[in-house]
């Protein structure tokens, strides 16, 4: 699975494997719950929530499921909750193009992306095709 | 007062020209689907005019969600009735501004009250464009 530059101050809080739908369901519940217990308010909660659940979809339907890494650190000085979502899926050929408003290659809308970057602090993306994509997102707590 | 209850997982209430919907679960992608579909069938069947859906305890609507509102309400419409959801969580609602999704033909309410008024301003407005 593609990396990310990761710290090694931050402390795992759990890690998920998405395969089935109710996968999503269970996992956006539980980054819910881990949102909670950094004292997140609650916009703040159902806005990562939200977004991690726009991800978890991207991966089942176009990576075939892949894994959920949660984490906490320190980030720019700022206590943060880390989620950072992997697959081994086609790739995305044109990122820039994935994450502009309304462009979706299949059936949805096109706000999944876009939309869960404006909904966190910080938003990074790297995919190759046919090697797979990894997205993770962080929340300031 | 006519109870219509399913054993499926989400209830349907008819109430004189209403449906009544109320999630109570964090809802599967396909289980989301199940139940845009009982609700047109139930459209259908019944000739309901209008339809309530109480989201009051979702904690969270993305984009499959929202686009499954909205589209049933798209369709509603096609079939002569209106859609209100009511009990939006405030976070949720700001989420989905955020998120950059509108939900074009869907009509809000803050609690089952008002929407059913909205409801039957509709269906007395609807009357008048007959005469
Ligand atoms: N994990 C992924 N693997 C491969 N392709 C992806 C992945 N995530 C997104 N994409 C590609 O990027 C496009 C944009 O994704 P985005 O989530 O913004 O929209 P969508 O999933 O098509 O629609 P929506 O999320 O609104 O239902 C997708 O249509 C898909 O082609
Ligand atoms: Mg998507």
């Amino acid at each position: 699975m593609l990396q990310l530059t990761t710290d090694s101050n931050w402390t795992e809080l759990g890690k998920y494997i998405i395969k089935t739908e109710h996968d999503i369901v269970q996992v956006r519940q539980l980054i819910r719950v881990h949102a909670k217990e950094m004292n997140m308010g609650i916009i703040d909660q159902t806005r990562v929530t939200t977004a991690v659940s726009e991800l978890l979809r991207n991966m089942y339907n176009y990576g075939g499921g892949g894994e959920v890494l949660v984490e906490t650190g320190v980030v720019d000085d700022k206590n943060a909750l880390i989620i950072t979502c992997a697959d081994e899926g086609s790739g995305i050929e044109d990122l820039d193009l994935a994450m502009s408003d309304g462009y979706t290659s299949g059936m949805g809308m096109g706000y999944g992306l876009p939309g869960a970057k404006r909904l966190v602090d910080r938003f990074e993306i790297k995919s190759e095709k046919n090697i797979g994509t990894t997205v993770r997102v962080m929340k300031w707590r | 007062m006519n109870i219509d209850l399913h054993e499926k997982r989400i209830p349907i209430i008819k109430i004189g020209n209403f449906l009544i919907v109320s999630i109570q679960v964090d809802m599967h992608d396909k289980l989301a689907i199940q139940l845009q579909s009982q609700i047109l069938e139930e459209i259908e069947k019944t000739g309901a005019k209008g339809v309530l859906i109480d989201i009051s305890v979702l904690e969270m609507v993305d984009s499959f969600i929202g686009r499954m509102l909205s589209g049933m309400a798209t369709m509603a419409s096609i079939m002569d009735a209106s859609v209100v959801i009511v009990g939006m969580q405030p976070a949720v609602a700001i989420t989905l501004v955020e998120l950059g999704l509108e939900m074009p033909g869907v009509d809000t309410a803050l609690n089952m009250e008002k929407g059913m008024e909205m409801l039957e301003k509709r269906l007395k407005d609807d009357d008048y464009k007959l005469y």
